[in-house]
């Protein structure tokens, strides 16, 4: 691979002219950001594991565009890659994040209890109710860059924390490269596999290499509470379950979270947080909370209302297919879930999940019955 | 991408156990040859371009094996790889060409006139007849390493070389990027245009980034004389056309290369070529003359005989299906060329492939008859 420094230090013998990539066909937030200064200003510098400009925004120049989702098109490789490379990412962060600013401060906040309600979304509507997060393990590269070794040592320390989780959370690691066809098939069943990644989004940053060397997928025996191990993420950690009680999957969560953090710190690791950016993770949409909380809702009438769009935006959330964040609707059911990470706290964002969900079921109601929906149009949250 | 010298010195923190790949399911030949005793010597290296063990070795640890065929698993980044790796690549070099010795030497010989025959392969078999090689241009890195800067000038250098070749290779060029429908069309159509590469052999390796940036194609006005700028190595240099006549194809090739490398000699910029390996390319398997000299054959009696994988050893031919390396043959019609690529030359290559496709067209059409081949299998060449 041609991005470290050596090599960085032979591309400076050609201009910046030569070596700025061609963006014209590219619709993505670094693409947006990255003006041939900022590249010249930017490209002799890298961090002390040798991430450098090449490496952040690679998978955007190979990406142009995609045509469900404005993609960020370029990635971390480590907790410094976002101080070396603020002029480009502070704007990038922005753009993605609301407006989000240099100066602005992050609020983390994983207490279940300050939840309002959430535990009786309608399920003849919402089919299941999910959450995750990632987490990073300070003094290691991320996934685009990390070695084997890394990779390997993060692993270790994952399945050892996990191994002393107990009760509700008690369960059992599955390392990619030893599955049995059995537990493969099983993990399947239960949604929970995770498979080597396609999307040359994430292929193209070099987060696959090695596969599955170091991959594996942790979870409890009552398969409401998994780990993912150094997938896009050192760990993505999600808590799931059938039927629109939001509240208790939020509430494991956070327990689940805040027990796996006193236990890697009592091992001497902490997770990559400040107080600026919060959580700090791959790929710069998931900064903040890194957390994603949705449900798969039936919403085949809503879902075809000229105002679904404006009602999603209001409420800050955002659609998905069943699929996941590559893929489009089937039947009328859709993946609905907060659109912020950064900026808002862990609760907030489960708040306006729970809140805009039991809106729009309501909405779904109403037309179902021939009624108009206009009275119950949201204000911008 | 984590290869990078800096990254490489921070690797080395860990152990070699924690750092060497787990090749364990892998059938390559990089897999075959690395012990961790190799690793543990080459991975603190790199070449001045920066290149290191990892960069060779990933696309092999990422692609542990391949259906129809035994790959390489290992590719150069520069000139230099094959000598600063030797400790791997010889033995690669070795496996992969018959025995080749680190001593030996290679002969080049690209003066037409020394084959014998090859104008009259009998059409109603053979449908087509191709020979291609590849050319590095000196003083750059090669396409899994290579930076946008010196890909542009690599593919500005071709240009204006092509450019100057008249008569029968009077052409012109066409960059990917700026390619019409209309031309994009007709290239498909005349089965010239190359896509970016999927095979995961390849995009492992790097050499896909920043596409189509640098990449083109160029041909002559009669289509019998193309060259790929920068797909998997700096220059593909393809002749051929339609009907048995490999003796034509065969003669354009040796004349149009000759010309290009003498222009690009008068720049100054000599193709990588030692006597020892011959040419340089990415891929060790196309050291040495680089050279594949095929034709579509129609086999479809042969091709299910018992004793055919036996003929095509002998007679040091290998089989591909029509759409290349990674495919299967489709209604008995095989891609047949030359096995060997280094320690014999363009022509003795080349004529290994004209005497052994007239060979097999013999024992086609006795099989036809319902006659036996017994008497016709040929002693190892």
């Amino acid at each position: 691979m041609p991005f470290g420094n050596t090599h960085n230090k032979l591309k400076l013998k050609y201009t910046a002219e030569q070596e700025y990539p061609d963006l014209s066909q590219h619709n993505n937030h670094m693409a947006k950001v990255l003006t041939s200064e900022m590249y010249a200003n930017l490209r002799d510098k890298e961090t002390s594991s040798g991430f450098t400009l090449d490496d952040v925004i690679q998978t955007g120049v190979d990406n142009p565009g995609h045509p469900f989702i404005m993609t960020v098109g370029c990635v971390a490789g480590d907790e410094e890659t976002y101080e070396v490379f603020k002029d480009l990412l502070d704007p990038v962060i922005e753009d993605r994040h609301g407006g989000y600013k240099p100066t602005d401060k992050h609020k983390t906040d994983l207490n279940p209890d300050n939840l309002q309600g959430g535990d009786d979304l309608d399920p003849n509507y919402v089919l299941s109710s999910r959450v995750r997060t990632g987490r990073s393990i300070r003094g290691f590269c991320l996934p685009p860059h990390c070695s084997r070794g890394e990779r390997r040592t993060i692993e270790n320390l994952s399945i050892e924390t996990l191994a002393s989780l107990e009760g509700d959370l008690k369960g059992k690691y599955y390392a990619l490269k030893n599955m049995t066809e059995e537990e493969q098939q099983q993990l399947i069943d239960d949604h929970f596999l995770f498979d080597k990644p396609v999307s040359p989004l994430l292929l193209a940053s070099g987060m696959a290499r090695d596969w599955p060397d170091g991959r594996g997928i942790w979870h409890n025996d009552n398969k409401t509470f998994l780990v993912w191990v150094n997938e896009e993420d050192h760990l993505r950690v999600i808590s799931m379950q059938k039927g629109g009680n939001m509240r208790e999957v939020f509430t494991r969560f956070c327990t689940g979270l805040t027990k796996i953090e006193e236990l890697f710190k009592e091992r001497g690791h902490e997770f990559m947080w400040n107080e600026h950016l919060g959580y700090i993770l791959t790929c710069p949409s998931n900064l903040g909370t890194g957390l994603r909380a949705g449900v798969h809702v039936k919403l085949p009438n809503v879902s075809k209302h000229e105002k679904f769009g404006e009602i999603l935006k209001r409420l800050r959330l955002q659609k998905r297919g069943t699929g996941g964040v590559d893929t489009a609707a089937v039947g009328g059911v859709f993946d609905i879930s907060n659109a912020d990470r950064l900026g808002f706290s862990e609760v907030e964002l489960v708040q306006m999940v729970v809140d805009g969900v039991n809106l729009l079921v309501e909405m779904e109601k109403r037309l179902e019955a021939g009624e108009s929906i206009d009275d119950m149009m949201p204000e911008q949250k | 991408m984590p290869f990078g010298n800096t990254h490489n010195n921070f690797k080395l923190n860990y152990k070699v156990e924690e750092e060497f790949p787990d090749l364990s399911k892998h059938n390559n030949h990089m897999a075959k040859v690395l012990t961790k005793d190799i690793y543990g010597k080459l991975r603190d290296k790199q070449t001045p371009s920066g290149y290191t063990l990892d960069d060779v070795i990933q696309t092999g640890v990422d692609n542990p094996g391949h259906p129809f065929i035994m790959t390489v698993g290992c590719v150069a980044g520069d000139e230099e790889s094959y000598e600063v790796f030797k400790d791997l690549l010889d033995p690669v070099i070795s496996d992969r060409h018959g025995g080749y010795k680190p001593t030996d030497k290679h002969k080049t010989d690209l003066n037409h006139e020394n084959l014998k025959g090859g104008d009259d392969l009998d059409p109603n078999y053979v449908l087509s007849s191709r020979v291609r090689t590849g050319r590095s241009i000196k003083g750059f890195t090669l396409p899994p390493h290579n930076s946008r800067g010196e890909r542009r000038i690599i593919e500005r250098l071709s240009i204006e070389a092509l450019n100057s070749l008249d008569g029968e290779f009077k052409g012109k060029y066409y960059p990917l990027k700026t390619m019409t429908d209309a031309e994009q069309e007709q290239l498909i159509a005349d089965h010239f245009l190359f896509d970016k590469p999927v095979s995961p052999l390849l995009t492992c390796a790097g050499m896909a980034r920043d596409w189509p940036d640098g990449r083109g194609i160029w041909h002559n006005e009669n289509k019998t004389f193309l060259v790929w700028v920068n797909e998997e190595d700096h220059l593909r240099v393809i002749s051929m056309q339609k009907g048995g006549n490999m003796r034509e194809v065969f003669r354009r090739f040796c004349v149009g290369l000759q010309k290009i490398e003498a222009i690009f000699k008068k720049h100054d910029h000599g193709f990588m070529w030692n006597e020892h390996l011959g040419y340089i390319l990415t891929c060790p398997s196309n050291l040495g003359t680089g050279l594949r000299g095929g034709v579509h054959v129609k086999l479809a009696k042969l091709s299910t005989h018992a004793k055919f994988e036996e003929i095509l050893t002998r007679l040091r031919l290998q089989k591909r299906g029509t759409g290349g390396v990674d495919t299967a043959s489709v209604g008995g019609v095989f891609d047949i060329s030359n096995a060997d690529r280094l320690g014999s030359s363009e022509v003795e290559q080349v004529q290994l492939v004209v005497d052994g496709v007239k060979l097999m067209v013999e024992m086609e059409k006795k099989l036809e008859k319902g006659e036996s081949i017994d008497s016709m299998i040929p002693a190892q060449k």
